[in-house]
Order: C-alpha cells, then structure tokens, then sequence
C-alpha cells in the first residue's frame, strides 16, 4: 500500500538546509496497523505529511498504492488525498462554524456527493463513532475526546485507504485516549491501513508495528504484541 | 459554470459569511456608498438639469436681446459718447441681410403708465409688440387672445394683460375681455388674459399693446427700444449676435470695435455656460462615484485577502480533506462577486430610496431646485456590470493567495 525507498527530505533555512529524512525505506502493507515513534522533531510529522501527499520529498521514490508519487501537481494531489487518505491531526482540525455533522460530510462535498446523500453518510459514520446524538453540535460544543472521533469520522467518511493520524491522542486525557485507539483498531479490525504518529508507548503498543525514528532514519521496526497475538 | 447553481456552494459562501460578520459588514457598506453616492449624486444632478431646464419653460432659449448705449470710439466725424437709438429699417435690414440665420425678430418699444378701470388703477409696463413675441416666448392665456396681425394693420386700441393685473384692476368674477381699461387716458379693449409663464419671465406685468399702436400713440416714429433675435434651428447663436451687432455697428456709423455702443445678452450662450457647468457636475459626479466604487471594491479585496490570511488553516483543513485548488480559487471568488452584487444591489435600493425621497419632498412645486431626480436604468446596469467583473477580478487576489500556500504550510502546528 505503501512504498517507501531511500526517501530524503530538506527543509530550506535560511542559506543551509535542515535534513530532516535521512533515507527512509518503509514498507506498509494493506491492512496493517503501524505506528511511528521517535522524538519531537526526529522527522515523524514530516514522514507523514509526505506520505499524506501534503508535502513532496527531495529524493527516493514513493509508492502510494502501486502508484509513483512524482511531480504531483496540487489537483492530482487533492483527489488523491481525498481518494485513499483519511487525515486525524493532534489539534483536530474542525472548521469551527461548521457542526460535526457538516464537518464529517465535507470531504464528501470535494467529492462530488449531493447533500442529501452525503449527510446520510456523514450521519453514518457521525454513528460509527458514537456521536450521531451530536450531530447538529458545533466543535466548540464538543470534548477533546468527541472532537477527536468527529475528525475520525470525517477521516474515515471517504472510505480511504489509508487513515494518517498525527498524534491523535496527544491532546487528550488517557480514558479518551483509549476510546480513539479502540476507535483506530476498529477500523483497522475492518481492514483499513493505519498509520499512527505518537510519542507515547501505551497508544504505540495498541498498534501492531513500531517504527522507530531518530535524527531521520529508522532504527527499528517490530511488530508488536498486539500483532503477534493475532 | 455548473457549481454557480449547486445549492452546496452557497451553502458554503453562507457558512463563510455567516462567520465572517464583521467582514462581510464592512465590504458591503464600502461597495454600498459607492454605488449609492452615484446613484444620488447622478439623480441629483439629473434634477438640477431638469430644474435647470424648466426655468426657461417656454422661452425660446437660443435668443439675443440687442439694445443701445453710448459710443466709446469717434469715428466717422461722430465724438465719442454719442446717443442713438435702434429704428425699423434695422429690422428690416437684418431680416433680409440673416434670412437664412433669424428665426424671429422682434422689436419693442416699452414704457410705464397708470392704468385705470373705474376705480381701481395700478402704474404697470405698457409694452408695443408683434404678434410674433408669443413665439419667442409662448403666453399662457386664460382667455381671449394675444395681439394679431389684424390688430397691427387697423392700429386697434386693443390689449393683452396679466393674470395679476386683471386681480387689481378687476373685481372679482367680473368677464375682463371685452372691457375697456385706460392706459395714458387713452381707452383700450382688453382682447386676452395671460397667466405667469413656464420659466423665464421677460416683461413681468405688462399690458400688451400692438406695436403700431405703441408707435403712433407714443409718437415713437420709426425708433425701437430694443429687439429679440432667435436663432434658426441649428445656427452658432455666438457667432449670429457678433454678426448682427457687426451690422448694425455699419449702419449706425460706429466704429467696429466699439464695445459700448450696442449693448447684448446671449441668452443661448448663458445656458451653454450653465449647461457646461451642469455636464462639469455630471463628470464629477461619475468621478467621485466610480472613485468610492473601485475604493469599495478594494476594500472588498483587501478585507478577503486578510480573510484569507485568517484563514489559511481552514483553507489547508480542506484541501487535506481533498479541496482542489480551482474548488478553494471558485469559492474566494464567488465570496467577492457575491459581497459587491448584494452591496451593489443595497446601494442601489437605498440610492433610489433617497431620490424618491428628495423627490417627493423638494422635486415639485414652482421653484423646485431638484425635478425629478432620476438615474437611467442603463446607467445603473452598466454601474452594477462594472461593480460585478471588478468584484471578480479584485477576488482573483485573495484567491490567488489562497492556493499559493501549501496545504502543509497551512496546517502546521505552531
Ligand atoms: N517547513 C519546515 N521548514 C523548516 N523546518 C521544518 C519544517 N517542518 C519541519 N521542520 C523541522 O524539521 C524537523 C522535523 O520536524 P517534524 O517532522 O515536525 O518532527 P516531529 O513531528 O517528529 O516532531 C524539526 O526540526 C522541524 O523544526
Ligand atoms: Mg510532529
């Protein structure tokens, strides 16, 4: 589902350049439930956003579905993403005068779904996570916890691939942290590929694989537990 | 093209809007005073015209009143300072020498007399003219009629007097016409009643009598006050008065250069000066209102690009979520042309809203400043065209900036 080979990344500062991803090969297939870990500024963020299609590499090659990712212009960036990705970020990311359930049911509307159709779905997965008794309720109505399952919904609504979550639990208390990786391992559980950014152990053992990051390379890759005792 | 009728896209420019009040506020009252100073100020100054153009009313407007004064060069044997007066033989002169020019000429002799009809009496102008002063300036007569050639021919001791005049002379309900009034102790019959005139008034109260009348009972011989010349359709009525006062400057043996001798108005000259003024007011009023208006429209760009900047992570939010760039582009755009359209129309409403207003409150009755303050329908539309591709254009800013940030950029964490 996705390949990742000899994958470097710079950032331009000022005259120098910061080298963040320092040959990066990675190997996720379908289904699989991964999460990276690594301290803060190790190049986790920036991995992700790469295999997000929201930021282009220097160097290596990057498979997204069989696909080479390669001088992406923005637009078969956009429908990419909205084809094969979910995105959970740490902060939520809600439009705030929008309520969940116009929130959930927005990428459906770059989709091109009608609007009767699409907050049917929306209301669906609103369901899913627990939340269709909130429907009608803006973000800052909403729990961390709530917010956080409002944005899986919204991940999840497209029926993507692969859901990308930036350290979804990093703003939350541990109960809620709990029920959004519960929520993550369901979805797993349905086949979908999870991709998980956390710096905390106890949410990295719930997944099934530990990469490792470190000034930009991969210092180990396991399975976990969890995996092996599937 | 399709998106403009997909309910979801006004969907979403109402949720922006909604959120943006302040913004959305502001934009729209720039926009709005543009466009509803140029509707005021264009109706205002169309109401000027208007006023203008009802205060000469029925008088022919190309006209040149000609009259004598002293000379101020010698010439020919004459000293300076030298009297003379306008006579018959100039009329004549000038009709056949300006045929194709003259429309009407008319020469008058006038002076002021007690007149009396039984016991009521008043000191009024008596004036001597032909019948083709009512062309010059049309008489609006409550009965009777105005003088004739008829009248001219037979020297008949007839009369045409004002409105006011029968009020002072007459009693009340009492038939004028028919009635003898003595002018100079010399008894005339009054044959026509004028009310007041549209517009400029050139003699006020007077008693009109024929001019030969005037003339033989005056003992005027040939000599003429003064004369009103029209121009015919079409003529410089500039260049017709230098002409005619070249003439007459010939036959009355003053120098050419002679500024003194004759004295002139150009009536036709005047109104271009005012109409001048008022195509001077026209301009300054496109002027200042297109200037508010491409103000009010950067405004709108300006407030939306920092819109924009305020929200570039809900922009990056949704372009993660699969928003194309064309998609985040349409919708910027489709913000600004729908904040100018709705302000555009407000301005519009409350512009007309004030006509009307100015309109039925000081745009009637007899000296009105502003009749009927209006703006063209055209006018407006080619307004509101211009409001509507500069609020386009304008949004290209804004949308451009939009796009240009990367998703990424847009959603970091601080
Ligand atoms: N757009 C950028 N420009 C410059 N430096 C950046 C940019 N994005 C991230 N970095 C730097 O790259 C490094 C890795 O960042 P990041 O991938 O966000 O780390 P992590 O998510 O592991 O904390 C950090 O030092 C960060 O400051
Ligand atoms: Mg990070």
């Amino acid at each position: 589902m996705i390949e990742i080979k000899k994958l470097h990344k710079s950032y331009p500062i000022g005259k120098d350049s910061l080298h963040v991803l320092k040959g990066i090969d990675l190997h996720i297939k379908e289904g699989e439930f991964v999460s990276i870990m690594g301290s803060s500024g190790s190049g986790k963020s920036t991995l992700l956003n790469i295999v997000g299609l929201l930021d282009v590499h220097d160097e290596g090659e990057y498979y997204l579905n069989g696909q080479l990712i390669k001088d992406m212009n923005e637009k078969k960036a956009a429908i990419l993403r909205n084809k094969f990705l979910g995105f959970v970020f740490q902060s939520f990311n809600l439009i705030s005068y929008k309520t969940a359930l116009e929130n959930v049911a927005l990428p459906l509307y770059y989709k091109g779904m009608n609007r009767k159709e699409r907050l049917k779905v929306a209301l669906e997965y609103l369901e899913k996570v627990g939340l269709k008794e909130w429907a009608n309720h803006l973000p800052n109505e909403l729990s961390g916890g709530q917010k956080q399952r409002v944005a899986i919904a919204r991940a999840l609504v497209t029926k993507p691939k692969v859901v990308l979550a930036d350290e979804p639990t990093g703003a939350l208390d541990s109960t809620t942290t709990d029920s959004v990786m519960d929520l993550l391992k369901d979805i797993n559980d349905e086949g979908m590929t999870v991709f998980v950014i956390t710096h905390e152990e106890e949410v990295a053992e719930q997944t099934k694989r530990i990469v490792r990051l470190k000034d930009g390379v991969i210092i180990s890759d396991e399975y976990t537990k969890a995996a092996k005792a599937v | 093209m399709k998106f403009l009728f997909d309910s979801d896209t006004w969907q979403e420019i109402y949720g922006s809007i909604r959120k943006n009040k302040t913004r959305t506020i502001i934009t729209i009252i720039g926009v709005l005073w543009g466009i509803f100073l140029l509707v005021v100020l264009l109706g205002a100054a169309r109401g000027m015209e208007n006023g203008f153009k009802k205060v000469f009313g029925d008088f022919a407007t190309n006209s040149v009143f000609v009259w004598t004064q002293r000379t101020d060069t010698p010439f020919k044997g004459f000293q300076k300072g030298r009297r003379f007066r306008l006579n018959m033989n100039d009329i004549e002169a000038l009709k056949s020498e300006y045929k194709d020019e003259i429309k009407l000429l008319a020469p008058r002799n006038q002076t002021n007399n007690l007149i009396v009809h039984n016991f009521k009496s008043g000191d009024f102008q008596v004036s001597g003219d032909y019948p083709v002063l009512d062309q010059i300036q049309k008489k609006k007569l409550i009965s009777g009629r105005f003088i004739n050639q008829n009248d001219i021919l037979s020297y008949g001791k007839v009369t045409v007097i004002s409105e006011d005049m029968y009020k002072q002379l007459f009693d009340k309900g009492e038939v004028a016409i028919g009635q003898y009034i003595k002018i100079n102790a010399i008894n005339y019959k009054v044959i026509g009643v004028y009310g007041p005139s549209n517009g400029i008034d050139l003699d006020g109260d007077t008693a009109y009598i024929p001019f030969s009348t005037f003339r033989k009972v005056y003992n005027r011989a040939n000599k003429i006050d003064w004369m009103v010349i029209t121009g015919a359709e079409g003529i410089d009525i500039e260049q017709l008065e230098s002409d005619v006062l070249l003439t007459l400057k010939s036959l009355h043996k003053v120098h050419p250069e002679d500024e003194r001798a004759f004295g002139s108005f150009n009536l036709g000259t005047q109104i271009e000066k005012f109409m001048g003024f008022l195509k001077g007011m026209q301009f300054l009023t496109w002027f200042v209102g297109i200037a508010t208006l491409i103000a009010g429209v950067f405004a709108i760009g300006n407030i939306l690009l920092i819109t924009v900047k305020e929200r570039t992570k809900e922009i990056g939010i949704r372009r993660a979520l699969g928003a194309t760039p064309k998609s985040i582009r349409q919708q910027i755009i489709l913000e600004a042309v729908f904040l100018t359209t709705v302000a555009g129309m407000l301005g519009i409403v409350f512009g007309s809203l004030i006509l009307y207003i100015i309109d039925s409150t000081v745009g009637s009755g007899e000296d009105a400043a502003l009749v009927n303050p209006t703006v063209n329908i055209p006018i407006i539309f080619v307004a509101f065209a211009t409001l509507i591709v500069l609020g386009t254009l304008i949004g290209l800013i804004p949308a451009h900036m939009a796009t240009i940030v990367k998703p990424i950029e847009a959603l970091r964490e601080e």
